[in-house]
């Protein structure tokens, strides 16, 4: 039982520790895995016809991409920030660096649907082009991990108000905490796979 | 048996084992007719045969999962179930309607069976496993309903866990599903692409659901390891299923006019199906290997490791193998295909639903576990039906890949009928594995019959 208990809550203080629950940690590798196959397709279409890539990768709007590059990061500045607060037992003021946490990654949000909505504008579709498939199919299951890391970061928020993480009760925290890095990560590699490199 | 009403599952495991004999039988019908042409005709056309192997498989495992739902879900909820007398009435509604329907694919021909039960009303029929008459269709609804009915009563009254809820996700989805078979638009690619709602969303979506709870009730049974561990393992491999199985779907969606992308979100994500499977599978080692017990019944935990094995590699290595577009594009609708079907069919969803007939069979029949001989027996029978259709398997992919490189690889592609008269040989080892497989399921069907020779085997 005691062999059980370890490896699914590894909470044991003795040993290294694990930051957040293994059954987290199984869910981001099967992320990143779905993510790193999208990626390694995208270099495989990229590097059978560049010149097809290269003048729509262009024009992209690549402000956009930085500023969001900047939102994310700074995002999980702030959950850190949150995490180190409800280690040193200030749960409650770590709730305010998840809400602002939540309100970098609602900016992300914003900037990304406008970019969507200038993309279909100008009749970017999934079948417009293998570039086009590419990038809003990479960037909206993105944008849709955003969406779920926002609702995970919103609900460590309410517990976080509740007085529910300190020194003692870590493992929900650092599990949203690591989900959400996660998807800073993911974009850390699309932004410059995508927007920049050519 | 912890209560009363659980007793209800007995004649729904009974029926699901009588129709699996007969799927068998069409089976090996079919498998002879793949080498002697005109074995039976015209008395039981090839076509015919094959909707009644692939309809009764269908139906019985149906059967197999009320009858486990009906077992589970009052002994997990620690309630009685809502109401035993309508479980016991939908048996026979279900039994009756899906008796009919398989003597009106023998008795009537199909397009006769179409004009007298409304297919002129609503044409649902002639698409392959949705091949059932309107009537069929319409009573499978009002049959799933009323089970849900009974069963989602049965949880909200009593304890909630995870396994009762992802249970009844699986069930539930089950039932919403086949609401598509319902839809048939004139467009032969709308058709198929949600035809495929029906069929993928099934197997490899919400009944992976089913098969991870059946499988989760079982291994906390024989294995007594801590729930809490076991709840955690179930919301994973569900969260896996659904990320990938759902837009796994594009493997279906390469060659049927449906947009191009799909050739990359379906390699994509259908290539992620196998880690479910392979979770269950080191879910299933995992717990017995911590197991706080020896539970005496041998022969459930022999069933419920082999299920991890045999659906990882029937729909993870042999869905994996062709799932892909580029190689797809030369595999498509081969005896490839036939090969991971079977394979998938057989080691996910039969085994699952024998699992749980063997762990609770013997106590609906008022005992922990059969005698050692019976169990003996059982062992036998699974490592018979096991073997032969992994040769089933073999002998299935050896032909497809024969079939693909003569008839679509080579620089002087064959015809189709030409080409399996080149693999026929694989044909005939095929139905040799099929007579085992049969003696297999025989051995299985008597070990519920042997004698306690000596007391029933408790440790
Ligand atoms: C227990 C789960 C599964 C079952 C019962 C199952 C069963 C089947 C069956 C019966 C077919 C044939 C459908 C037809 O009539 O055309 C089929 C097709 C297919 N399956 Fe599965 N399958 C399962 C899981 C998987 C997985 C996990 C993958 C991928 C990794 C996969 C990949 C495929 C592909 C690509 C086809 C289409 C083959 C073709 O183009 O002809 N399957 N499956
Ligand atoms: C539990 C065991 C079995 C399961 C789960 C099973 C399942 C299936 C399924 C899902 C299909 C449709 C395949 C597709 O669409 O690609 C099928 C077709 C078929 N099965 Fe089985 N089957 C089983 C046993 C057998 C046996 C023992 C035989 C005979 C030796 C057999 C012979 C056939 C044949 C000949 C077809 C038609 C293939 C075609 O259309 O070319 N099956 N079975
Ligand atoms: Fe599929």
């Amino acid at each position: 039982m005691h062999a059980a208990k370890h490896t699914l809550s590894p909470s044991l203080p003795a040993e290294p520790r694990l930051a957040g629950d293994l059954a987290i940690w199984i869910f981001i590798l099967a992320e990143l895995l779905a993510f790193g196959l999208f990626f390694a397709a995208y270099a495989f279409a990229r590097a059978h016809d560049p010149a097809l890539f290269a003048p729509e990768q262009e024009a992209l709007n690549r402000n956009a991409g930085a500023i969001n590059t900047a939102l994310l990061l700074t995002a999980s500045y702030f959950v850190v920030r949150a995490v180190h607060a409800a280690e040193a037992g200030r749960g409650r003021q770590g709730a305010r660096w998840l809400l602002a946490a939540l309100g970098c990654a609602g900016g992300f949000v914003v900037i990304k649907l406008a970019e969507y909505v200038a993309a279909f504008n100008a009749g970017i579709s999934l079948s417009s082009s293998t570039f086009h498939m590419f990038y809003l199919s990479l960037t909206f299951f993105h944008f849709m991990h955003v969406l779920l890391g926002m609702v995970i970061l919103g609900a460590l928020w309410l517990n976080a108000r509740r007085g529910r993480y300190g020194p003692r009760d870590m493992n929900g925290i650092e599990s949203g905490a690591a989900y959400w890095h996660m998807v800073d990560l993911v974009w850390l590699v699309l932004f410059p796979l995508v927007y920049v490199i050519r | 048996m912890k209560y009363q009403s659980q007793a209800v599952a007995l004649p729904y495991f009974v029926a699901a084992i009588g129709l699996f004999v007969g799927q068998i039988l069409f089976g090996l019908v079919m498998g002879l007719q793949y080498v002697v042409g005109d074995f039976l005709f015209p008395e039981i056309p090839f076509n015919v045969a094959r909707m009644v192997h692939t309809n009764l498989l269908i139906v019985w495992l149906l059967f197999g999962f009320m009858g486990a739902a009906y077992y589970l879900v009052p002994e997990e909820s620690e309630t009685e179930l809502y109401c035993p007398r309508l479980a016991l009435a939908l048996f026979w509604v279900f039994l009756a309607a899906g008796a009919l329907t398989i003597l009106g694919y023998l008795l009537v021909d199909y397009a006769t069976l179409a004009k007298y039960t409304g297919n002129d009303v609503l044409a649902t029929m002639g698409r392959e496993f949705l091949e059932q008459p309107l009537l069929t269709k319409i009573g499978i609804v009002v049959v799933a309903l009323a089970f849900l009915f009974n069963i989602t009563m049965t949880v909200l009254k009593g304890r909630k866990t995870s396994i009762t809820v992802v249970l009844l996700l699986g069930l539930w989805g089950l039932a919403i599903f086949f609401l598509f078979s319902f839809y048939n638009p004139t467009n032969l690619v709308l058709d198929k692409f949600y035809w495929w709602w029906v069929v993928h969303l099934w197997v490899e979506g919400v009944w992976e659901l089913i098969m991870a709870a059946l499988l989760a009730f079982v291994l906390i049974k024989v294995t007594g390891v801590d729930r809490e561990v076991i709840d955690k393992w179930l919301y994973v491999i569900i969260a896996l299923a659904l990320v990938t199985g759902i837009i796994g779907t594009g493997h279906h969606y390469y060659w049927i006019g449906a947009p191009g992308y799909w050739q990359w979100w379906g390699s994509i994500f259908s290539a992620l199906e196998p880690i479910p499977f392979f979770a269950m599978t080191v879910f299933a080692f995992n717990m017995v290997n911590r197991r706080r017990r020896e539970h005496p019944n041998k022969a459930a935990v022999l069933w419920a490791l082999g299920t991890g094995v045999m659906a990882f590699l029937g729909a993870g290595v042999w869905g994996f193998l062709h799932t892909l577009a580029p190689v797809n594009y030369y595999t498509h609708g081969s005896q490839i295909t036939a090969a991971h079907g079977h394979m998938a069919f057989y080691g996910a969803y039969v085994m699952v639903v024998i699992t749980i007939i063997s762990y609770a069979m013997p106590i609906l029949r008022g005992r922990a576990c059969n005698s050692r001989k019976a169990q003996v027996l059982e062992m036998w029978s699974f490592w018979l039906m096991t073997i032969a259709m992994v040769f089933i398997t073999l002998f299935l992919t050896a032909a497809g890949i024969l079939q693909v490189w003569l008839q679509r690889i080579s620089d002087s592609p064959m015809p189709f009928m030409a080409v399996q008269g080149q693999v026929s040989l694989f044909y005939w080892l095929r139905e040799i594995s099929g007579v085992i497989f049969l003696i297999g399921l025989i051995a299985y069907l008597v070990s519920f019959f042997v004698k306690d020779g000596d007391k029933p085997a408790t440790t």
